[in-house]
């Protein structure tokens, strides 16, 4: 591979096994000054394990890496930030207690007196903010009090000023953000890009890719597929090559739930009268036949989550009437509703989902020993059999049921708790943004997971930010804005029209 | 399919087990013994019972291990309590107060008749185990209810209970002397009485915890307590039972330390045995963060505790400076067990791997 004096790094056969799996093998990757790389691929095709070699966390069995001409080898994170490799992750690692100003120059301040001078220290912050970023905000105030896309660009602030840094990772910096938070972060991305610095963008939006990248590298099961330009790759071909199979299985979906329609029930399973929570969401009324999936759609903070957290009773409304077969919900709690069969997959999967230290075993039977109370306490064969069946049914790759479920994959910590919520045997299951954060291919076996569901006879409501996703798992689409219901369709839409729902302008 | 329950003893699934560290630190303290102290492990047969300074070391640790069982589970929620000690001396106060009332009439009542009792064993022990199963209730409320932070929360009891343990006996030590109830601390079939006491309520709180879903819903609630809500686990209820329940453990603590002295000393029973039972935990490998817990690792635990403090005293080392010395051999079981030094020593002894 010729090295031309345009490419700023270069990966080359970089190879690294961990116990019992090659992670990565024989990967190259080359990155020019001024560009936007995208780093794609599923779960486990060693995105972040490259990254991590990259900065240092992981030695590399094997390969070499050039930066700016000189060969390196970066020991820590701190050592390739000083080499001038800056990384901001998913997760921000910033106090939100304390101020922007001190967040950006932490252990870095401007002193005079010997003291921390403040006025100085504020404006080199907001200076460093608008020369770096073009951002313009109140220094002064707490980083809590922002967004988390800003929260963001101050992490991006802060690895940039420690740093004059040539190369910025940025690793699925938008899965926390909204339609608008996004566009604010590609605009301070093109703006780095433009004073030449290099940018690995992680992330398993496909439509990003093509909005921000110049180039694509897409790895499967820790190989190189292949590096592209955005313009000459079709998104059909670079699903096919992440996923290493054609999109069929995505067309047949479509034919399952025109299939599945077929089974709705015409009377109402759970029934939703006049309930709502004042500050958290406008009464509405919802019907959930059996057989039925709902999708939800609405932007973030529309009340979606606020909607699926009543109907669970994990928030008491203060208006209207829950009821399931009939039977109206008295005191609404998590209890009552699972005993009432009604199951929730919280949107947070790390924070109200998964128990991280628990093995998967004890993961999935939780909620339903919940329900059946503590004396009655399964048996440690039926737990494995209970387990071991559900590890089977959704696929669940783990290496037993006695491993903790925090060693586990995203898109499998997702498939234990959906085991966790089938185990309870639901008629209703609220699924709130089941795939964030997963692969395309985990993605494509829970859409269809939840279709097969539905066919069984319950009754589904599917929640997601994307779009194309709820029209494509959906039979009947419920619109929220500003945390109120406002529109309701069924059958066929495009998505057009529920785009001009969701924004709520006229068509 | 796969049998994933079969356990094997390799060298690393030994080195993984909770009870490894705790073992290893307590065989160390009696390796110690063994070197320094003669007869350290002589074991008299006195007219059928076992005496011995091994025998010392279970009898004197009773207090601290009935206290490390209710620890367990309150640490095993993410939260701790500093009132098991206060507690103790309320309990001891109620049990006293009701076997020689001479107090309430503010003089002091040296009782001689070993038989002489003002109301009947049963309701001396279940009374004094009532008031302390309060205890641990207001704790818990004001844990899971209101929402106080579990170190603030049972501060003010660990402040206030010794006064209300004055206030009991009416600021004087109640002399006890009703032979019966000085059986449950001093005692012997074989083996101190106390012992047995120990055994039971370790059984009956390993069976509640391993044998019913409550251990699970404990370290469930103690790993994340938002989670556990969403599964349908009422996690209120959950921290109420254990610090209720380690009001419980505490009360019988303070009926073993007060029939020990034969009086019911409101400033010093259980005085700092709290620290004692938490180190107990911690030294068990039961994370101050909540989550996994191990019983019998917190019991080999007190047991390290008091095998430090009982060779401190076979070599002579005197009272005052004890705490200081039992610091240092803390802080070196603690680094024992440090994930760091785990590795480290998991590197150089495990066997090498065939290349």
């Amino acid at each position: 591979m010729a090295e031309s004096s345009q490419d700023i790094l270069v990966m080359e056969g970089i190879s690294k096994a961990f116990p019992g799996v090659q992670a990565l093998d024989n990967v190259s990757l080359t990155l020019k000054r001024g560009e936007i790389l995208c780093l794609v691929g599923e779960n486990g095709a060693g995105k972040s394990t490259l990254m991590k070699v990259l900065t240092g966390v992981e030695r590399p069995d094997s390969g070499r890496i050039t930066l700016d001409g000189r060969e390196i080898q970066a020991k820590s994170p701190q050592h390739a930030q000083e080499l001038g490799i800056s990384t901001v992750y998913q997760e921000i690692n910033l106090c939100t207690n304390l101020s922007v100003a001190e967040n950006i120059l932490l252990g870095r301040e401007p002193h005079k007196w010997s003291r921390i001078d403040w006025p100085a220290m504020y404006d080199l912050a907001s200076d460093t903010l608008r020369r770096l970023l073009g951002v313009e905000i109140d220094v002064t105030k707490p980083l809590g009090s922002y967004t988390v896309a800003i929260q963001q660009m101050v992490a991006i602030a802060r690895a940039l000023y420690i740093a004059s840094a040539k190369i910025l990772i940025l690793d699925e910096p938008t899965s926390s953000l909204d339609v608008t938070e996004t566009a604010q972060l590609f605009k301070v991305m093109k703006k780095l890009k433009d004073d030449g610095v290099g940018i690995v963008f992680i992330t398993h939006f496909i439509g990003q890719v093509y909005e921000i990248s110049d180039r694509i590298t897409v790895l499967r099961n820790g190989k190189l597929v292949g590096t592209y330009e955005t313009g000459s790759i079709t998104r059909v071909g670079l699903i096919s090559n992440m996923i290493g199979r054609s999109l069929a299985e995505f067309d047949e979906m479509s034919k399952t739930k025109l299939e599945s329609g077929k089974h709705i029930k015409s009377e109402a399973l759970l029934q939703a009268r006049g309930v709502g929570l004042t500050g958290s969401i406008q009464p509405f009324d919802l019907d959930l036949h059996a057989g039925e999936v709902v999708g939800m759609a609405g932007l973030l903070g529309s009340g979606r989550t606020e909607t699926a957290h009543i109907l669970f009773g994990a928030e008491k409304p203060d208006a209207g009437s829950i009821s399931v077969n009939g039977d109206v919900i008295v005191d609404s709690s998590p209890l009552a509703s699972i005993k009432h069969g009604i199951a929730l997959c919280p949107e947070d999967r790390k924070a109200a989902g998964i128990v991280d230290e628990l093995t998967v075993r004890e993961n999935i039977v939780l909620a339903m020993q919940a329900s059946k109370g503590w004396l009655k306490y399964l048996s440690l064969p039926e737990q494995y059999e209970l387990a071991e069946k559900y590890i089977e049914l959704l696929n669940i790759v783990t290496p037993s049921a006695d491993q903790p479920v925090k060693n586990l994959s995203g898109g499998n910590q997702q498939k234990v708790i959906l085991a966790r919520w089938l185990a309870t045997n639901p008629q209703v299951l609220i699924l709130d943004e089941p795939t964030r954060g997963i692969d395309v291919g985990a993605k494509a076996e829970i859409q269809k997971l939840v279709l097969s569901l539905a066919e069984e006879g319950k009754a589904c409501i599917f929640i997601s930010s994307e779009l194309e996703e709820v029209l494509r798992t959906s039979h009947r689409i419920v619109v929220l804005r500003e945390r109120e219901k406002v529109a309701e369709f069924a059958g066929e839409v495009d998505e057009k029209t529920i785009i001009h729902a969701i924004a709520g302008s006229e068509s | 399919m796969k049998k994933t329950m079969k356990p094997s003893f390799t060298w690393r699934n030994i080195t993984e087990s909770r009870l490894f560290f705790p073992l290893v630190a307590l065989s160390l303290i009696l390796l110690f013994d063994f070197i320094f102290i003669p007869g350290f492990f002589t074991i008299e047969n006195r007219e059928g019972n076992l005496h011995g300074s091994l025998i010392d070391i279970f009898r004197n640790g009773s207090t601290v291990m009935l206290l490390a069982i209710g620890m367990t589970l309150v640490i095993a929620t993410g939260g701790v309590d500093l009132s098991v000690g206060a507690t103790m001396a309320i309990a001891a106060s109620v049990a006293g107060i009701l076997m020689n009332p001479s107090a309430l009439r503010n003089e002091v009542f040296f009782v001689t008749d070993p038989t002489y009792t003002f109301q009947p064993l049963g309701v001396v022990i279940a009374a004094a185990l009532f008031v302390a199963i309060l205890c641990g209730l207001w704790n818990g409320v004001l844990v899971a209810y209101m929402r106080i932070q579990p170190m603030v929360a049972t501060l003010i009891l660990m402040i206030s209970g010794r006064g209300i343990a004055q206030l009991i006996t009416n600021g004087l030590r109640v002399q006890i002397t009703y032979r019966p109830y000085a059986y449950i601390g001093q005692g012997w079939i074989v083996l101190p009485f106390s012992l047995y006491i120990v055994a039971f309520v370790f059984l009956v709180t390993w069976l509640m915890t391993r044998k019913t879903a409550i251990g699970m819903f404990i370290e469930s609630v103690g790993i994340n307590f938002r989670s556990s809500f969403f599964s349908g686990i009422d996690e209120k209820r959950i921290k109420l039972l254990v610090y209720t329940f380690c009001g419980f453990c505490a009360g019988i603590a303070g009926l073993v330390a007060s029939s020990n002295i034969k009086t019911s000393d409101a400033n010093n029973i259980g005085l700092t045995t709290e620290l004692d039972a938490i180190l107990a935990v911690v030294i068990g490998g039961t994370s101050m963060a909540g989550g996994r817990f191990s019983l019998l690792a917190s019991m080999v635990g007190a047991l390290v505790m008091q095998a430090i403090t009982q060779s401190m005293y076979a070599i002579g080392v005197p009272a005052f400076a004890l705490q200081a010395i039992k610091a240092v051999v803390v802080i070196l079981v603690i680094l024992l067990y440090s994930e760091q030094v785990r590795g480290f020593v998991r590197r150089i002894s495990a066997p090498k791997k065939e290349v």
